[in-house]
């Protein structure tokens, strides 16, 4: 095998760098997003090259083959994704993420590449293990909660267990602590128990930060694992004393940051409170909103929708979690099509934390044909309300309530909504009158401009879409 | 509680049923067309609890037959099973429409119960009538105008009714489009229509009007009806001069003599310029105000018609006649009282879902009578004989809500009020940033500090970078980070590669299988999603 010179990888590196910035950078725009994603795979081409020549690098057969089976599985689940699965692959690929820095840290402690050139940086190189595995492990567990939530394979509840904020400090304590036996360790084999030991622990704690957490959180958990996987890896660049993986870790770290910071301000929370107290704890704000009458509802039924869409002008869908639980995308899709041949103005307003990963809902429109410059933010469309016909809120509800903006009392106060009603009309399309994840009741519905089309969200789209083509 | 002498004639109404009558008697005052229950309310009073015992040909001029009503479950008062059509009155409720005369009030039950329009103040002899009578008289014009009741207000859903009516009717006497029109023949403006009041009926009225296309003002005493007349494409008239007319059930109160010459100026230059104008001005309980005169009249184009919603209560125009199209200097001014019957399909089945939804908030009959919770300010609002005499209205406790319109106070400004941040947290992060740096510079080795370097600095750019990308690509970016974090593949690598395969190697080579699942996962997941995005043409 042929070898390059230190300098030449060092440079190689920058290269895969600049290109992965440059990556994140292409995102900011449609236009040159898919641009953005190649330069992501450049770069990582660039990287692998580099690394391949390393001269450390002294056998293949073990990496060739990991490689393969790797790709193989990774290309296989992102031909064979759904979109409604994304937020679930997203927090696998999280989980693995974490996985490789936990394993990467252990494969390091066990055999350095580099001997340690004195014994400060020999401790050094100890103490970027331990955080690196300790993170490592902590996203791993986290990630695999997180999917098995958002799968639905465990409950969405968050599970409150008496005492948890203790048994998190208790385990944040006893992870610091071992770090100390562990650096005084004799050998590799006694150190090795010491690490396993914490790897338990932090696990432990991965899982149970995000058993805590309800499902409506996703958005900010799945960004927060995000971020967590980017530090992971960078830890693993300290580890390896790799710039690369430490540049790249610190991106990624910053960029899931960035989208936590988003979905808080979106619910108007803080990162804290998220984590720590969702709604409906104790320490949360409390399920608040007692019972008020508030009036009776007005239902509507699809022949009676029709005839109103038949004659609006303009038209804004809200999609929420709803619409992607009933796979209803292409029914709207349709429906938007329908509306846009009578002429008719129809756009989307899309806010931050509707569905359960950062832009969910863009991507399902997007999957179902929907033009993505009809599919508007919240801030972009909230002023067109007023002269907006009729607004379709197809599975959504916290997101659209009135009191996040009027009632101080309530658990949602000071959250960002879209302006449903201030339309002409409202039609709400829900199974029934519970309330949201926020636990609340919404005002919205009991307005006079209000409508609520009960049923699943599907069937109601799909009869609507009959009776208007009728 | 049946006492079957103290029954008028027709007391095997209750017998014949299962459970307590609800009466649906034919209209009888001359032109009235709608009735009080239609066939699509049936089921839902039947499951409140009530029988429902229809006069044969009741619904006839709503365009709903007696077949519909019996295929509804509803009883028709005939024979076999009830001696005639008078039947309907010897039921525990009667729901009817206009206000019952004295005689038809002598055919009810005693001690029954009435749920109808009532007007008391105009029909004192019927309410002296009822309470003589021991009957509990609902008056479906007295439900509070509270936001909770306007599923049940007929004053609103009639009005609405009459509102659209107005135009149309208008635009029947109107000898001229009422949208633009460009033709071969020439070009032709739109008709303009000044419509006064911004209620329900103005309002309904103005959507009508801009229907057809024609150009519409409105003016009303209350300024902050000025909103809702614009989102409905009209112009709001202006006057220059400051006080709100708003006053107590959302109608407008009477205003001062300044102000009503300001008015009438305002009028008088409009009466030159339109082609129509429609008038909803009412004050509860008074004479309905005078606001067309007659020398406005005179100023109109002739054709030009005046429609007055007003008519039943004196009329805003002054020359206008109820029941009757009176002309005068070549202008039509159109007092019908009867606008919702001229709809009377539409208006019986508003009135009829107003009716239930009455029905329903008192709840099921109790002992075969209709429920009165005193309590409830609807019932009590709406209550006008109770226990054979009548009820003096009700005090004001909660104050009557402005228009029954959605919340206007709501300004997105609070959500910009951020918490601020609390100083103390930001002075221990800040020295604890510090902190760390003084530590990394004093004990770390120069190699350390060097990749530190490369780290912070690398937290900054993805910081600044990350910060640009749109709401809408979240998704993309995840799963490509998810793929660019697949990095610690190099690490995979280089733990992997080495001669000896033991633990260390084996672990590594596990890593490396995972973080190709995210390479390659990660970056063509993305390459999917961004393929679906597309723009519309």
């Amino acid at each position: 095998m042929p070898t390059i010179p230190e300098s030449a990888l060092t440079v190689a590196y920058l290269l895969a760098a600049v290109l992965f910035i440059l990556s994140l950078g292409g995102l900011s725009r449609q236009e040159t997003a898919r641009r953005g994603n190649v330069y992501g795979i450049l770069g990582m081409v660039i990287a692998f090259v580099a690394t391949a020549l390393d001269p450390s690098m002294q056998r293949w057969d073990v990496v060739l083959g990991a490689i393969v089976a790797g790709g193989a599985i990774g290309a296989f689940l992102a031909a064979r994704v759904q979109m409604t699965g994304m937020p679930e692959l997203v927090a696998l690929l999280h989980s693995f993420v974490g996985l490789a820095a936990v394993l990467v840290g252990m494969s390091s402690y066990l055999h350095p590449i580099e001997a340690a050139a004195s014994p400060t940086e020999h401790t050094i190189h100890l103490v970027e293990i331990w955080i690196g595995i300790a993170v490592g492990a902590i996203t791993f567990t986290g990630s695999v909660i997180a999917w098995a939530k958002l799968r639905g394979t465990l409950s969405g509840k968050p599970l409150l267990l008496p005492g948890r904020h203790l048994l998190n400090l208790v385990l944040v304590g006893a992870t610091v602590a071992l770090a100390v036996p562990f650096l005084q360790a004799a050998d590799p084999q006694a150190g090795l128990l010491w690490v396993l030991v914490m790897t338990g622990l932090t696990a432990v704690l991965g899982m149970h930060l995000v058993m805590a957490i309800g499902g409506a959180d996703m958005p900010v958990v799945v960004s927060l694992l995000n971020s967590y996987s980017g530090w992971a890896a960078a830890a693993a660049g300290f580890v390896l004393s790799n710039d690369l993986l430490i540049v790249t870790g610190a991106l990624v770290g910053s960029s899931g940051a960035i989208l936590s910071i988003i979905m808080c301000r979106a619910m108007n929370r803080s990162i804290l409170n998220v984590v720590f107290g969702g709604f409906g704890t104790a320490d949360g704000g409390g399920g608040g909103g007692e019972a008020v009458d508030q009036g009776e509802v007005v239902e509507t039924n699809t022949e009676t929708l029709a005839a109103e869409l038949a004659d609006a002008q303009s038209v804004v869908i809200v999609p929420g979690y709803g619409m992607a639980v009933a796979r209803a995308q292409h029914g709207v899709e349709d429906l938007v099509d329908v509306l846009r041949k009578k002429g008719c103005e129809v756009r989307f307003a899309i806010h931050p934390v509707a569905g359960r990963l950062p832009g969910h809902m863009n991507v399902l429109l997007a999957e179902a044909g929907v033009p993505y410059d009809i599919v508007l933010e919240m801030d972009e469309i909230n002023e067109d309300m007023p002269t907006t016909d009729v607004v379709l809120i197809i599975g959504a509800n916290d997101i659209v309530n009135p009191s996040a903006l009027d009632d101080t009392s309530s658990p949602i106060y000071g959250m960002p909504v879209i302006e449903a009603w201030k339309a002409k009309r409202a039609v709400v399309f829900k199974r029934g009158m519970s309330s949201g994840y926020a636990g609340v009741q919404n005002p919205l519905f009991f307005l006079e401009r209000t409508r609520m089309l009960f049923g699943d969200a599907k069937a109601s789209v799909d009869a609507l879409l009959a009776a208007l083509r009728s | 509680m049946d006492e079957p002498n103290a029954a008028p004639p027709g007391d095997d109404a209750t017998a014949s049923a299962g459970g307590p009558v609800l009466g649906v008697p034919k209209e009888t005052h001359p032109g009235e067309r709608r009735v009080g229950v239609t066939p699509d309310v049936v089921p839902a009073l039947r499951k409140l609890g009530w029988e429902v015992l229809v006069e044969p040909g009741a619904g006839a001029e709503a365009g709903f037959t007696d077949a519909e009503y019996e295929e509804a479950g509803a009883l028709l008062a005939r024979p076999p099973t009830y001696r005639d059509a008078a039947s309907v009155w010897a039921a525990d409720l009667v729901v009817k429409v206009r206000p019952p005369t004295v005689s038809e009030v002598g055919r009810m039950r005693e001690g029954a119960a009435l749920v109808s329009l009532l007007f008391p103040e105009r029909n004192e002899e019927v309410v002296d009538a009822l309470a003589a009578r021991g009957i509990e008289a609902v008056a479906l014009d007295k439900v509070p105008r509270i936001t909770r009741a306007q599923s049940m207000d007929v004053l609103s859903s009639m009005a609405n009714i009459a509102g659209y009516r107005a135009v149309l009717e208008a635009s029947q006497v109107y000898q001229g489009f009422f949208g633009a029109q460009v033709t071969a023949a020439g070009t032709e403006p739109p008709a303009k229509i000044l419509v006064i009041g911004a209620g329900v009926a103005g309002l309904a009225a103005i959507a009508a009007g801009r229907a057809l296309g024609a150009e519409v003002r409105a003016f009303d005493v209350r300024p902050a009806t000025k909103e809702q007349v614009e989102s409905l494409g009209a112009k709001f008239l202006m006057l220059d001069f400051d006080e709100s007319g708003e006053g107590e059930g959302g109608y407008a109160k009477v205003m001062s003599q300044e102000f009503i010459d300001a008015e009438m100026a305002l009028f008088r230059q409009q009466a030159k310029q339109v082609d129509v104008i429609v008038t909803t001005a009412l004050v509860p309980g008074a004479k309905a105000p005078t606001l067309i005169t007659r020398d406005m009249v005179e100023l109109m184009k002739p054709g030009s018609v005046v429609v007055d919603l007003a008519a039943e209560q004196g009329g805003n125009c002054e020359l206008c006649e109820p029941d009757r199209v009176a002309v005068h200097a070549g202008v039509s001014i159109l007092g019908y009282t009867d606008l919702p019957s001229r709809m009377a399909t539409t208006a019986s089945r508003f009135f009829a879902m107003n009716v239930r939804n009455l029905l329903k908030e008192m709840g099921a009959p109790e002992a075969g009578a209709l429920p009165l919770d005193l309590d409830n300010d609807i019932v009590r609002g709406a209550l006008q004989v109770h226990d054979g005499a009548r009820l003096p209205p009700p005090e004001r406790a909660p104050a009557p809500k402005p228009p029954p319109e959605p919340r206007k106070t709501i300004e997105p400004a609070k959500a910009q009020e951020r918490p601020q941040p609390k100083t103390w947290r930001t002075m221990v992060g800040a020295l604890l940033v510090l902190a760390v740096f003084a530590l990394v510079g004093l004990f770390a080795p120069a190699a350390f500090v060097q990749h530190f370097t490369v780290f912070v600095l690398a937290c900054f750019v993805g910081w600044q970078v990350v910060w640009s990308v749109s709401a809408a690509l979240h998704t993309p970016l995840m799963s490509v980070t998810n793929a660019i974090s697949g990095i610690i593949l190099v690490g995979g690598m280089l733990q992997s590669a080495q001669p000896t395969l033991g633990l260390a190697t084996i672990l590594g080579a596990v890593a490396l299988f995972f973080a190709s699942i995210n390479v390659f996962g990660g970056f063509l997941v993305t390459q999917r999603m961004l393929r679906m995005f597309r723009k519309g043409e």
